[in-house]
């Protein structure tokens, strides 16, 4: 069983296109990564796409109806914030089974404005602010709050992974915003959730992102070894039961047991990464993560963000794309977008947020319900 | 003819007026629920778990002061996780208390207390009885 390689790889900038059809961006993404690997959709074999608010219309399907109704088979995913990521693992997993030798993977998005969610009952009553909120603000704030609970973490370590990321995505001409925002400025937004601010929220946004994923044997009989990128590791994991779970979402355990298996996968440890992508939906959560994924010790994560070790340049750089919180999240787009940045950052081709000598890079996306995916991606040439 | 409702399946409301939340443990390894369920989750054990009364005590374990939430909700709020003694957590909102971070601390003793949903009707005008946290004064 070979390894399997992302050999075409991209994503368009996201933004808001309301005057576009979810089919039309996907379709702009998969030619992009096409593009970007020199082969055409008479080279696919299978094409898994990621997709939540169209979850039973087919957008793989659509997809092809734009650039090549080529009759092979196609897989739609959905997998909550970790949809994406989901049609990726597919993709990887049928090359891995020896079924296809190229396959494509799109995930695409389109968003409305605001709160995800509303507050109308299918029957009853509506119970926001009555059972306290489902609101994705207030739960990630609870889950930041169990960790100052335990750790001490201050509003104001929450708030600095906002100015890291958004100043990393003034660097990314892909992401959603750029601009610099303060730490005053962060901590003084407009308070959503406490203790998440308006800036601390991962902005909405419409988006798409393809990979082409090849077998070895493909790759040097394509020629594309100077361009490829290994995946290491894929792991995907549930919520298994923990004892508050059903109650209040538990990001942690689902990651922590994604992150053991990837990293027993690859055969490498934390130290041995040069970037991770990491799911930063809301500030709390990237503090969480930190510890969930290794990159420092238990309790040690408002250190590792007050020394500056995750910015671009840092130990070990987060999210140099700018993150969900000002990239944007779109949310079957997003895990494939974070391929796309890791993979960019391997080729050296990040511009001016490139991780200097990259060699190897992690994904990690949660999607609550709960999906937690992370891959693990290494330069091949 | 409106009539009161619980909130959720698991509060109870008795003729004489009195309310209790139910909960479900698995006799095998322990595990609490809220409300019923035919199998354990946590064990896989099957028809194992038995109904009991929760604790109307409890401590906060995490909170969230919900300043922005869909539109027509009243806010600010607290949205608070609630470990009840003797096992069950809890989500609802803690009132009597102005809600700020200070006001509140991690491991707090909070009671649960009834009341109205706030006046929340449901299409066909039923009332609702919810549960809320108060502090322990
Ligand atoms: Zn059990």
């Amino acid at each position: 069983m070979g390894d399997v390689y992302v050999v075409g790889v991209d994503m368009i900038k996201f933004g808001r296109f309301p005057e576009r059809t979810v089919p039309e961006l996907g379709a702009e993404a998969a030619l992009m990564a096409l593009d970007d690997a020199g082969l055409k959709i008479q080279d696919m074999q299978a094409l898994y796409c990621g997709n939540l608010y169209q979850s039973s219309a087919m957008v793989g399907q659509r997809i092809l109806q734009q650039i090549g109704q080529t009759g092979i088979p196609v897989v739609n995913t959905a997998n909550a914030c970790a949809t994406g990521a989901t049609a990726f693992r597919e993709a990887w997993m049928s090359i891995k089974a020896d079924q296809f030798d190229a396959v494509l993977a799109v995930g695409v998005e389109q968003m409305g404005k605001g709160l995800l969610g509303s507050a109308t009952a299918a029957k009853g009553i509506p119970t926001e602010g009555l059972l306290g909120s489902g609101t994705m603000p207030a739960v990630f704030a609870e889950a930041g709050m169990e960790h100052a609970r335990k750790y001490g973490t201050t509003f104001e370590q929450f708030a600095k992974v906002s100015v890291k990321n958004h100043h990393h995505s003034t660097m990314n001409d892909k992401a959603m915003y750029q601009i610099e925002t303060p730490l005053q400025e962060v901590m003084g937004a407009e308070m959503i959730a406490y203790p998440n601010t308006k800036l601390m929220c991962s902005v909405n946004v419409d988006g798409s992102a393809a990979a082409v994923l090849c077998s070895e044997k493909k790759v040097r009989e394509l020629g594309l070894m100077d361009r490829a990128v290994r995946v290491r590791a894929s792991a995907l994991t549930t919520d298994e039961f923990t004892d508050r779970g059903l109650t209040m979402p538990d990001v942690n355990t689902c990651t922590r047991r994604a992150a053991a298996q990837a990293y027993e996968q690859a055969g490498i440890g934390p130290e041995d990464l040069s970037l991770v992508e990491l799911h930063d939906c809301f500030a709390t959560a990237e503090i969480l993560h930190y510890e969930n994924l290794g990159l420092c010790e238990d309790g040690k994560a408002g250190e590792l963000i007050d020394a500056g070790d995750t910015a671009l340049g840092g130990k070990i750089p987060v999210n140099v794309s700018g993150g969900l919180l000002s990239k944007g999240h779109p949310l079957g787009a997003t895990g494939i977008a974070n391929v796309y940045e890791v993979c960019t950052h391997l080729r050296g081709r990040a511009g001016k947020r490139q991780v200097e000598g990259a060699r190897l890079g992690m994904t990690h996306v949660i999607g609550l319900g709960t999906a937690c995916a992370i891959h693990i991606l290494e330069r091949a040439a | 003819m409106a009539e009161t409702l619980p909130v959720v399946p698991w509060l109870h409301i008795e003729e004489d007026g009195a309310h209790w939340l139910e909960g479900m443990r698995c006799s095998e390894c322990g595990a609490m629920f809220l409300g019923h369920r035919e199998n354990c989750s946590s064990c896989g054990a099957r028809g194992s778990l038995k109904s009991e009364k929760l604790s109307e005590t409890g401590t906060l374990h995490a909170f969230s002061i919900v300043h922005r939430s869909y539109p027509g909700i009243d806010v600010p709020y607290i949205s608070a996780i609630v470990d009840l003694d003797g096992g069950g957590t809890i989500k609802g909102n803690i009132i009597n208390v102005e809600p700020q971070p200070e006001n509140l601390s991690f491991g707090m003793p909070l009671r649960v207390v009834f009341g109205d949903a706030l006046g929340r009707k449901d299409a066909d005008g039923n009332n609702y009885i919810s549960y809320f946290f108060e502090p322990v004064s």
